[in-house]
């Protein structure tokens, strides 16, 4: 049993335009002491999805269950869930600076968190506490800077502070949202750094998300790609990057600037991310999708397995096989689009050819 | 009198092959900022010191990459190029001519010349204006297109940067991120410039959408000839679209040289701590790098370090880093285009790293 199993997550807010579809169906679970990434785009559903399980989605019709230490996170009241939130689960958000309160010493805004959970634990007991974190999260000279405002903080020294909060009720999952997005090259090393060796020390679990791949590739153990609110591939950290079958993240990979490439033309996946309101009919990805087939646009694909470990799904029509970046992959890839695509498919894939690195029409 | 040693070689400024290849040079650009005092008299009780004393060179045709973190000044000196704010001291030069400081009427010309992308492709552009008239201002501005033609310009530009022309009575709330950029692009091109200077143009994109607009700044390069100055933090576009980098730290340069000297041959302990700390999309290159952990961070610029302003960072530091300020210069071994600001250059096969790679699992 793990630790953190959510199944079947349906997200969905009504607003004047139509239902927007943000979450649509997505399962996946966390254990103790293993770190996964959830990447994709804006707009992917990747925040909502993890804050819908703290209760932090407003106005949202949820559907699913998220299951977290034998506890359904999604049927619980609001009073029992503060208990869980804070104690058992923390978030780090991107943006330490709107996420402090900035009229509030740091010291304080941790001694707060601490003692609303538990009122047994004096302020001077509480304020040690709080110093003892902030050196632990390196910041130097805790016991001064305990008592200075958010914005006498560097952005770098902020986010520790949340990290630091974050820890303050030793939690034993920590949704981590962007937590390096804002900061800077050295600074974001120093956290991820940082996040692994608290992880490490305490068993924690951490769900990283993230539009980074290069964040992804160095601190997950698995990966779960996200696409127009569902997953489109989930798998070892290994099997994303080496095997990847859902073209969707074979296109991320591609897009993306690598040194082995220096100076040749980067691939990027044509047009932009679907409207969560109109969504394309079958797969979702198929209006930008290269290998794109007749059934992909009426059948919408489950997660099937891919590979051996039976641990890698994708969520694709094409054959399980033709996994990675390799030539014979791809060959398999031609040969299954050359059976499967008929008068409408190659229309779009006419469509894409012509425009191959527009980014389509205005948005919907 | 015999002149045999390479004079260039001590000077803080990039060396080149023939000057008319140069477009523009920057000369120990200097800006700072005075910071007042709380009274009434508003005394000056500080200076910023943004920029102190960089130099650079950008070539016709190529594309500088200038990189650094927050605060080291990358997009101050962005706008003192753009003859957007006032410099303290330095110079300037576009096609041998000094545009440093000029009157607004003198500046005129150059601003066609010299255009500028951002990074916020929705603060950039005026959410109640028509994309149409926010791509034909610039002729509106420079009076070189009326009407119909203006018109027909602006569609054409549209269509050039992969946008569709009928669009052009749209708001820009109407596109996404990336189209938004576009529109920011077609507008930086509309006067033909020589030099667009790009302040991270593609940091708040998407990784699919970054690759379409890096894609289309490289056919614009090659189609108008145009030079860049490249502004990011993410070091591996950097990479992919520069010939030449300049890596700054507080306010000055650390190293520049070739893309491939900098980024293969690294000298400086900065740059080298910055290349061991972006995180490559490759776990097995993940596992294996020797990350070297900086300490603290970047010090304020109103009261910047003694001597190398990297000092109380440096893994190699000691007592000189603190008393004295290194020089620009080639350091031996690299060829003369290479230069770094640095006492204790990182040598060949040295390793900075403070632990070995972190293994897991």
């Amino acid at each position: 049993m793990s630790l953190l199993e959510v199944t079947d997550l349906r997200v969905s807010f009504p607003t004047a335009d139509g239902l927007v579809q943000a979450v649509r169906g997505v399962s996946f679970s966390v254990d103790s002491g293993r770190t996964i990434g959830i990447v994709g785009e804006s707009g992917s559903g990747k925040t909502v999805l993890t804050q819908t399980l703290l209760g932090l989605t407003q106005g949202g019709r949820i559907e699913g269950k998220a299951v977290f230490d034998g506890t359904n996170l999604l049927g619980l009241r609001p009073d029992q869930l503060r208990k869980v939130r804070g104690a058992e689960i923390a978030v780090i958000f991107q943006d330490p600076l709107t996420s402090l309160h900035p009229l509030y010493k740091v010291g304080w805004q941790i001694v707060e968190m601490i003692r609303s959970h538990d009122r047994s634990v004096s302020k001077k007991q509480a304020t040690e506490r709080a110093i003892d974190l902030l050196g632990r999260v390196g910041i130097p000279r805790p016991r001064e800077r305990v008592n200075d405002y958010p914005h006498q903080f560097s952005g770098g020294m902020r986010q520790r502070a949340m990290i630091a909060m974050a820890l303050s009720l030793s939690p034993r999952l920590i949704i981590a949202d962007e937590p390096t997005t804002a900061l800077d090259a050295t600074v974001q090393a120093q956290i991820l750094d940082l996040l692994l060796r608290l992880q490490q020390e305490s068993d924690t679990a951490l769900i990283m998300i993230t539009h980074d791949l290069g964040v992804v590739a160095d601190i997950a153990d698995d990966v779960m790609v996200m696409y127009a609110g569902k997953a489109a591939e989930k798998a070892g950290k290994h099997d994303i990057f080496y095997l990847p079958h859902h073209p969707y993240t074979k296109g991320l990979l591609e897009s993306i600037p690598n040194s082995s490439a220096a100076g040749q033309r980067l691939r990027p996946i044509t047009g932009q991310p679907p409207s969560l309101i109109r969504l394309p009919s079958g797969c979702a990805f198929h209006p930008r999708c290269a290998y794109v087939m007749d059934k992909c646009l009426t059948e919408q694909p489950r997660l099937a397995p891919v590979g051996d470990d039976g641990n890698h799904v994708s969520a694709c029509w094409l054959p399980v096989t033709a996994a990675g970046l390799a030539a014979e992959a791809e060959e398999l890839r031609r040969r299954a689009v050359g059976l499967g695509r008929n008068e409408a498919a190659a229309k779009i894939a006419e469509a894409i050819a012509e425009r191959p690195e527009s980014e389509g029409s205005v948005i919907a | 009198m015999s002149d045999t040693l390479p004079r260039d070689a001590a000077r803080p400024v990039p060396p080149e092959a023939a000057e008319d290849d140069v477009l523009v040079r920057v000369d120990k650009l200097v800006k700072h900022f005075p910071v007042r005092g709380g009274g009434l008299i508003r005394r000056t009780v500080g200076q910023v010191q943004a920029v102190d004393g960089v130099s650079l060179v950008v070539r016709r045709g190529q594309t500088l990459g200038l990189v650094g973190e927050t605060g080291c000044g990358k997009s101050t000196l962005a706008r003192c190029i753009a003859g957007l704010i006032p410099v303290t001291s330095g110079t300037v030069t576009f096609e041998g001519r000094n545009i440093t400081n000029l009157s607004r009427r003198a500046m005129q010309p150059f601003r066609r010349e010299i255009q500028m992308i951002f990074q916020d492709p929705y603060g950039s552009l005026n959410p109640r204006r028509r994309v149409g008239a926010i791509i034909g201002d610039p002729f509106a501005v420079h009076k070189t297109a009326k009407g119909a033609a203006r018109k027909k310009a602006v569609q054409e530009l549209m269509e050039r940067v992969g946008l569709n022309p009928e669009h052009f009575n749209r708001f820009p709330a109407e596109f996404s991120g990336g189209q938004r950029q576009r529109i920011g692009v077609a507008r930086a091109l509309a006067l033909r410039p020589k030099l667009i200077i790009c302040d991270e143009p593609v940091s708040a994109l998407d990784v699919s959408i970054q690759a379409q607009v890096l894609n289309l700044l490289a056919d614009l390069q090659s189609d108008f000839g145009l030079s860049y100055l490249f502004i990011a933090h993410d070091l591996e576009v950097v990479r992919h679209v520069s010939n030449d980098v300049t890596v700054m730290y507080l306010g000055r340069v650390a190293e520049s040289g070739p893309k491939d000297q900098v980024y293969e041959t690294s000298r400086h302990p900065y740059t080298a701590a910055l290349l061991s700390a972006a995180p490559a999309a490759d776990p097995d290159a993940a596992a294996e790098r020797r990350r070297i952990i900086l300490t603290g961070d970047v010090p304020s610029p109103i009261n910047p370090p003694d001597g190398c302003r990297f000092h109380p960072r440096c893994p190699k530091a000691q007592e000189l880093c603190g008393q004295q300020e290194p020089v620009l210069e080639v350091k031996p071994g690299d060829p003369a285009t290479h230069l770094t600001a640095c006492h204790f250059p990182v040598q060949a096969g040295e390793s900075l790293a403070r632990v070995a790679g972190r293994d897991r699992r």
